[in-house]
């Protein structure tokens, strides 16, 4: 009750404040590959012939290096091979390489954002970055491992935020605050990347059965 | 102990995302929206570090000519074909605030409504000088500005016969990865805005009306570019006093 009144006073003072609304999402199109990855896409020397978020890690990079495996598909399982997938993660000890980031400060050789399309011929995507360390939620609880996915391409009408927990991570995931909030074991299955012997393997549902738990942040 | 410092990231969190505003997930008349939109509510969540966070680009990731569609991808002297223009503006926060230092990436199709793209079939020729995309870094006012040429509109396999209007593809980041965003420009006075089927998924004129862009007679270089004017607005904090007491007992 009282989480209720909070929220709908603090709307109406959010409200009254603002100057402009949020510019309006529109779909990235099925031509977003040009925009984010115009290398990948076929245009030759763009920027320097380096999509940006190409690379995570390099030699000095600190922590456990991890191979990210996916696909994102439709509610009627087509793989999307026009999209793009991003993510932003922690550093191997759970800072963000960031001047807000208020809790010491991230590893320099690690950005912590990556960007891959989903590839044109089979719809997969792969990171190669490290395992990030455990980061506290907005109560101070601390959370499981996990990465941020931003997941943007034609037919989506506004980016899709998720998030990916490791599958080797059982005791964290049990404990997460987020994935206690979700409660239903099906949905939580969802953000949880199998572990094989190539790292982890990470398929995301926009649609269906088996549809990936979004959130609103 | 610890609590002030999680009430610090508790004051910073993102005002929520008025869903109403934005396009539903599902919008019958854009067909690529069927099996793309996710059928729960996304999940609500308390903003956390990762969230009032992102990358940061620095300047020195970008060249000097990444902004300038008409030779960015042009062999050296020439220019791509089209009418040439500018687009400028602001980029701020809900609140205001400009936001400074933060990457914009664009892309669009040539003169012709011809994107360069192996799946881009449509009649209209492609431009030997045009690559179609371009980046910048806004500088310490929120200010950005590229050059390009005008995107014609192009049909489209959606049914019917549809055309988009002329648009330019924008990619927003922000300070924090919440604020992450990609939307499209429109120009002032193009007759195929209201009968886009995409931009159709906005429900609200008002917020259509954002994404249009205005021709800026002021700014445009006599004999040289014409001038349209583009502010964008992403998602500002939180930070009104009385909220923060509140969450803080």
């Amino acid at each position: 009750m009282l989480d209720t009144v909070r929220k709908s006073i603090g709307r109406q003072l959010t409200l009254t404040a603002l100057k402009s609304k949020e510019s309006p999402s529109q779909t990235a199109g099925p031509y977003v590959h040009i925009g984010c990855v115009p290398t990948f896409a076929g245009l030759e020397g763009m920027f320097g012939g380096v999509d940006l978020g190409s690379r995570m890690i390099n030699k000095n990079t600190r922590g456990e290096r991890i191979t990210i495996t996916g696909q994102v598909v439709d509610g009627i399982g087509v793989p999307l091979k026009d999209g793009i997938v991003e993510i932003w993660q922690a550093d191997h000890a759970g800072l963000f390489n960031c001047s807000r980031e208020s809790r010491g400060r991230a590893d320099p050789y690690f950005m912590g954002w990556g960007r891959q399309p989903t590839d044109r011929n089979n719809g997969s995507f792969t990171f190669e970055t490290i395992r990030p360390g455990q980061v506290p939620y907005s109560d101070g609880r601390l959370q499981a491992p996990h990465i941020q996915f931003w997941i943007a391409a034609r037919g989506i009408n506004l980016g899709l935020h998720t998030r990916m927990y490791f599958g080797d991570e059982e005791r964290a995931n049990q404990d997460d605050p987020v994935l206690s909030l979700i409660g239903d074991e099906h949905r939580i299955q969802t953000l949880i990347a199998a572990k094989t012997p190539r790292g982890f393997q990470f398929k995301i549902h926009l649609q269906g059965d088996q549809e990936t738990v979004f959130f609103d942040i | 102990m610890g609590v002030t410092k999680y009430n610090l990231h508790c004051q910073s969190r993102y005002i929520r995302r008025d869903r109403d505003w934005h396009p539903p997930p599902l919008a019958p008349r854009y067909l690529s929206t069927t099996y793309r939109s996710p059928r729960h509510r996304p999940v609500t969540l308390d903003s956390t570090v990762a969230d009032i966070t992102g990358p940061v680009f620095g300047h020195d990731k970008i060249g000097p000519n990444d902004h300038d569609l008409l030779i960015n991808y042009a062999k050296p002297g020439k220019s791509a074909v089209g009418e040439r223009i500018m687009v400028h503006g602001r980029l701020r926060d809900e609140n205001g605030r400009a936001i400074s230092g933060v990457l914009i990436e664009f892309w669009q199709a040539n003169a012709g409504g011809r994107y360069r793209h192996i799946a881009d079939t449509y009649k209209a020729p492609l431009d030997e000088n045009f690559g179609g995309c371009g980046r910048t870094i806004t500088d310490e006012d929120g200010a950005y500005m590229l050059r390009t040429v005008k995107p014609g509109p192009y049909p489209w396999p959606n049914g019917g016969n549809d055309w988009r209007p002329s648009h330019i593809h924008f990619s927003l980041f922000g300070e924090g990865f919440a604020q992450r965003l990609i939307t499209q420009m429109y120009f002032e006075g193009d007759p195929l805005i209201e009968l886009c089927p995409i931009v159709a998924t906005i429900r609200d004129k008002k917020a259509i009306d954002q994404l249009i862009s205005r021709y800026d007679p002021q700014s445009t270089v006599p004999m040289d570019i014409r001038a349209y004017r583009f502010d964008i607005t992403l998602r500002g904090r939180c930070s009104t006093p009385f909220e923060n007491r509140l969450e803080g007992n």
